[in-house]
């Protein structure tokens, strides 16, 4: 129990660090757009196509039983308040956890296996915030703008589906979509995945940068990242969602 | 100048564990200012060690170690970047960043570490290049290099900076004899052109021997001999004995 609770505050310093470091200058502007670009933009054609995919098999779930209670109007509103409220959020989490966190901690093991983080701080350079900062700010920024991607995506994938159903118009679904729906259902959890992002570049950087198991550690390091991240998304959401609702109480539907 | 003062590095009763492994027992070791000293040893003994603790990647458990007087063992920050900027270190598998190019491997400590012009900065990259021979390989990726070529290329970084000390893990490691004898004549070369203390762990005596002014003898954990060739040749130690008379 005790090693757990070290391990706990080993990987609490170690984001601790990160944030101190994020505001002490140089400001890595150019390692962290790097990190943006692999993060954010390579991510892209994933989150877009799984949002696709979604969008269009929970309107498929959704349909019967709404049609059943004559609410076939509801369908555009159940399909956005799902996905901006709670689906796109987390499922981005979870896709960028399985894609780049997997990348963070393989990466960050495999330059620690090869010296390559020794070279750098041979080098007089701070291996920290060169390499772990820029990867943990560029998490934190990507997720919020892949969950815009991934709630419209969703949105889309929705509407083709129940145009091959219904031929509903567009501008009818969006219509339906939208009405009464709040901006306490969209904007603080969009920006709760920012949260997620700290998480995921965290926890990632922290299993690549500190393991010292050689080539054996960059396995262990990508599925640690993977594995853990999600696991902390999905709690640290439970505390976010109350959050939220007690700082937006028009959020809770 | 007196004594002290010729002195560029000093390991000063330093010993380092890891875990229960005591890698190196109470070390002392002077080395001057413009020598190669070659540390030689079999596998295992703490060769490695030895520099990562002179650079401070490793701190020791006990002892001091000093640069030119300065202990870098008490020194964080700007203080130990300041102090390692007067190092350069070729790793053993050479440790380029293997995500840029030779020209960003090399240009990294430049631009972070300089006040030089971009103009300037590509005038040294090509000249130091050129020096080991890759001015055609600018822009190839690490990953396309050939054992002999990412070793010259990890010297190149090293010296970039042109630093008054250079640490070298077996520059000859997984190289041919004649690829082997390239990489010590560029070492010689920065030797003899710009007086630059040397640290150089090696397996290779024939190596060792052209380069060394003077040779360290490393098993467990301890420096069982230190002197010139020729002094250890007729040492007590018939380990010392054989491995001095092997090569």
């Amino acid at each position: 129990m005790s090693s757990f609770f070290e391990f706990v505050g080993r990987v609490a310093r170690f984001g601790f660090r990160v944030i101190v470091d994020a505001f002490r200058p140089p400001l890595e502007l150019k390692q962290l757009w790097s990190q943006i670009e692999e993060a954010g933009s390579r991510s892209l054609p994933l989150v877009a196509a799984s949002g696709l995919a979604l969008g269009v098999v929970m309107t498929l779930h959704t349909r019967n039983t709404l049609v059943t209670f004559g609410a076939e109007a509801a369908i555009p509103k159940v399909q956005s308040v799902g996905f901006f409220v709670e689906i796109g959020p987390l499922l981005v989490a979870l896709l960028v956890a399985g894609r780049v966190g997997a990348g963070i901690g393989a990466v960050l093991a495999n330059m620690r296996a090869t010296e390559q983080i020794d070279a750098i701080e041979a080098l007089s350079i701070d291996s920290f915030k060169y390499l772990v900062v820029p990867r943990v700010l560029a998490c934190v920024v990507v997720l919020p703008l892949l969950t815009v991607f991934m709630d419209f995506s969703g949105m889309f994938g929705g509407f083709l589906s129940e145009y091959a159903l219904s031929h509903v118009s567009a501008r009818l679904y969006i219509t339906r979509a939208f009405t009464n729906l709040d901006l306490a259902n969209f904007i603080p959890p969009t920006l709760k995945t920012a949260v997620f992002g700290f998480i995921i570049g965290t926890i990632s950087s922290f299993f690549g940068y500190t393991t010292n198991e050689g080539a054996e550690g960059v396995g262990r390091a990508a599925t640690n990242s993977v594995v853990l991240s999600s696991l902390v998304i999905i709690l640290v959401d439970i505390l976010l969602v109350r959050c939220i609702f007690l700082l937006f109480p028009e959020s809770a539907i | 100048m007196n004594a002290q003062a010729q002195v560029a590095i000093m390991l000063d009763h330093v010993s380092k564990s890891f875990g229960e492994k005591h890698v190196l027992r109470d070390i002392s070791l002077e080395i001057r200012h413009g020598e190669a000293v070659c540390i030689l040893g079999r596998s295992g003994t703490g060769k490695s060690v030895t520099l990562k603790l002179i650079i401070s990647l490793l701190r020791p458990d006990a002892g001091h170690i000093r640069i030119d007087g300065d202990d870098i063992t008490q020194l964080e920050g700007e203080h130990l970047s300041a102090m390692r900027r007067k190092m350069g270190f070729l790793f053993q598998n050479a440790a380029l960043f293997d995500s840029v190019n030779l020209h960003d491997n090399l240009a990294l400590p430049l631009e972070r570490l300089t006040n030089k012009s971009k103009n300037e900065i590509e005038e040294i990259i090509d000249r130091v290049l050129g020096e080991v021979g890759l001015s055609a390989d600018t822009r190839t990726m690490p990953v396309e290099l050939s054992g002999g070529m990412r070793k010259r290329a990890g010297l190149a970084r090293a010296m970039v900076l042109n630093p008054e000390i250079l640490l070298v893990d077996e520059p000859s490691s997984g190289l041919d004899a004649i690829t082997a004898s390239e990489i010590d004549d560029l070492l010689l070369r920065q030797k003899v052109q710009q007086g630059t203390t040397m640290v150089i762990v090696t397996h290779d005596l024939r190596g060792a021997r052209r380069l060394g002014d003077r040779f360290a003898v490393l098993d467990r954990g301890s420096f069982i001999a230190f002197g010139a060739l020729s002094e250890l040749k007729d040492h007590e130690n018939e380990m010392v004995r054989r491995l001095v008379a092997e090569g």
